[in-house]
């Protein structure tokens, strides 16, 4: 069984966002980047489930779409433990554009379980993963938030609102995943840093595709008007306020 | 050409988010000059149904058969795509829920339309056509503009308001046509949460951090969300400490919510929690730390130990619910 996590090379999520460039881009200078958080969930399961005898995983390959800048990441995710790594040598424009450049990678190397975390901590986005099942005509699982592997025999909890379901789907699909699927992500050990530079990571080359969608600028939300602040001896106050004042209660 | 909006219903009833949608759909159809189909797939009766008129549907297929209550990502996104081809969509509109994240991404390739999850409000232009949604977990928003001619947009819950317009609809009875070797998911089990109200269409949410000190002392929490009708929530730590389930830790990875009232009790508000609760409306703080960040995000605020404030909050409460 080999299993294909999909990464995002996000700015680390305490980054404070400032504008440059007339609110047409961010400011990235000293911008840490780090794996989506949801990615590295993602990954940290395949690897559990690489741990896992019964489960008969042989390979964790990561991918991702992105320039020469995103390889600190993806080594990242090599020295936590995936086997090889693939970089189609991009800039990510839209969904639809990543979806199909890794559509293409895969094409040429089946893997049975391809991952996708369930949505990216900067665009928030929540769509690449359904798109790329898509276009590979192959089944997807949405909202996973636990995976078992027994051999061929894979099963998975999904929420639903209002509940969660335990279902299954044949090989090969797209899991796009959630909290939970693990809870910890796992760090990299010394040993793993080090041997991150021999492993294999294969740069593609894009192929020809359009975006379809446009990023047309960028806007940061109003400040917040200052907190009223209510004594603790005068708790009255607080109802009586969200009951007239806020009329939310 | 049309706006075709897929309303989703849970054992053969539609919830708020349902006619949010739809209200929605019926303005956009406005801006757009056209009309409003909304699809409804599996068993619902007509009164029900009727409702999507009054919030502003023209037309409704109803799509019934086999096998339909449970949700198959290939099989229900084959179906919207076959109504939004009968109705000349120019825009498919879902939520931006658990089933509208699963099926959007699909129909949006399978009709070579641009998507944008999460959108906030209105296009705030037409030609091109933009949208707005919120990216770095609403540390800022972006205006999109989608190239294709078709669109799919997904709408975020609780960010567009009820609109009645006492329409009626006509219902047609729509038999899209479905391989039945497209239906792959299989459903061994289902957990369903019952009698509670759901974190992502709650109206009021009360939630409790580290500062309740203890898994013991989520009591009062529990009764001031009975009292007021809401659902609970935590911060992450509390997650994580398994003093409460996984399901209810908003912020960027958990969930990301956008009630009315978030009632915060001992959550200091790290950058990560903010990212899922700064969408509510009003934000009530009570932490004992009066630099602690939560209190840059409130609207109201006390300085005090939860524990303390939580009873005489709840008895405020009674009071004022009881007059």
């Amino acid at each position: 069984m080999k299993i294909l996590i999909c990464l995002s090379n996000v700015p680390d999520t305490t980054t404070k966002i400032k504008l440059v460039d007339n609110n047409k881009s961010f400011d990235k200078t000293g911008v840490q980047w780090i794996i989506n958080p949801w990615d590295e969930l993602a990954l940290t399961r395949a690897l559990e489930l690489k741990d896992d005898p019964d489960a008969a995983v042989d390979k964790v390959t990561v991918i991702t779409v992105g320039g020469k800048d995103a390889e600190p990441t993806i080594r990242k995710a090599l020295a936590i433990g995936a086997d090889d790594a693939i970089r189609v040598d991009a800039e990510p424009r839209d969904a639809f554009y990543i979806a199909a450049q890794i559509a293409e990678a895969v094409r040429k190397e089946m893997y049975d379980i391809i991952v996708c975390g369930i949505e990216s901590s900067d665009y928030n986005g929540s769509t690449v993963g359904g798109m790329l099942a898509e276009i590979l005509e192959i089944p997807s699982v949405s909202a996973v938030s636990a995976m078992n592997v027994r051999g061929s025999e894979i099963s998975m909890n999904r929420d639903i609102d209002g509940g969660k379901e335990n279902v299954t789907v044949p090989v090969p699909f797209v899991a796009i995943v959630q909290k939970g699927i693990a809870i910890e992500p796992r760090i990299a050990s010394m040993r793993g840093i080090m041997t991150a530079k021999t492993k294999p990571l294969n740069v593609v080359p894009a192929v020809q595709e359009e975006s379809r969608t446009e990023y047309a600028g960028f806007e940061l939300p109003a400040p917040k008007a200052a907190c009223k602040m209510i004594s603790p001896d005068n708790v009255r106050e607080l109802v009586d306020l969200l009951k007239n004042e806020a009329k939310v209660i | 050409m049309s706006v075709l909006v897929y309303t989703e219903n849970w054992d053969g009833k539609f919830k708020k988010l349902s006619f949010e949608l739809v209200s929605y759909a019926g303005k956009l159809a406005e801006m757009l000059g056209t009309t409003v189909t909304a699809v409804s797939i599996g068993s619902v009766d007509q009164a029900e149904l009727q409702k999507l008129g009054n919030y502003g549907a023209q037309k409704i297929l109803h799509v019934t058969g086999p096998n339909l209550d449970k949700l198959d990502n290939q099989v229900f996104s084959s179906m919207i795509v076959q109504a939004a081809s009968k109705e000349d969509a120019s825009v498919v509109l879902l939520s931006n829920n658990n089933s509208g994240k699963a099926i959007a991404p699909r129909i949006s390739v399978k009709l070579n339309a641009g998507l944008v999850s999460a959108v906030i409000k209105l296009p705030v232009s037409l030609n091109p056509f933009t949208v707005v949604k919120k990216v770095f977990s609403g540390k800022a928003f972006t205006n999109v503009v989608i190239k294709t001619d078709t669109r799919v947009l997904t709408l975020s819950q609780n960010s567009f308001e009820l609109i009645e317009t006492g329409n009626k609809a006509t219902i047609e009875n729509f038999n899209p046509e479905i391989d039945t070797g497209l239906f792959k998911t299989s459903v061994k089990d289902v957990e369903k949460v019952t009698g509670k109200i759901l974190l992502t269409d709650a109206e009021i949410v009360v939630s409790g951090g580290r500062g309740m000190k203890s898994p013991d002392n989520w009591g009062p929490i529990e009764e001031l969300a009975d009292i007021l009708g809401a659902a609970t929530a935590c911060s992450r730590p509390v997650s994580d400490e398994g003093w409460r389930p996984h399901g209810e830790h908003t912020g960027q990875t958990g969930k990301i919510i956008a009630p009315d009232l978030y009632i915060a009790c001992g959550i200091s508000g790290a950058i990560q929690h903010l990212a899922g609760i700064s969408s509510s409306k009003y934000i009530v703080a009570i932490n004992t730390d009066k630099d602690a960040p939560i209190f840059e995000a409130a609207d109201y605020g006390i300085v005090g130990d939860a524990l303390k404030v939580l009873p005489e909050l709840i008895e405020a409460v009674k009071e004022v619910k009881s007059s």
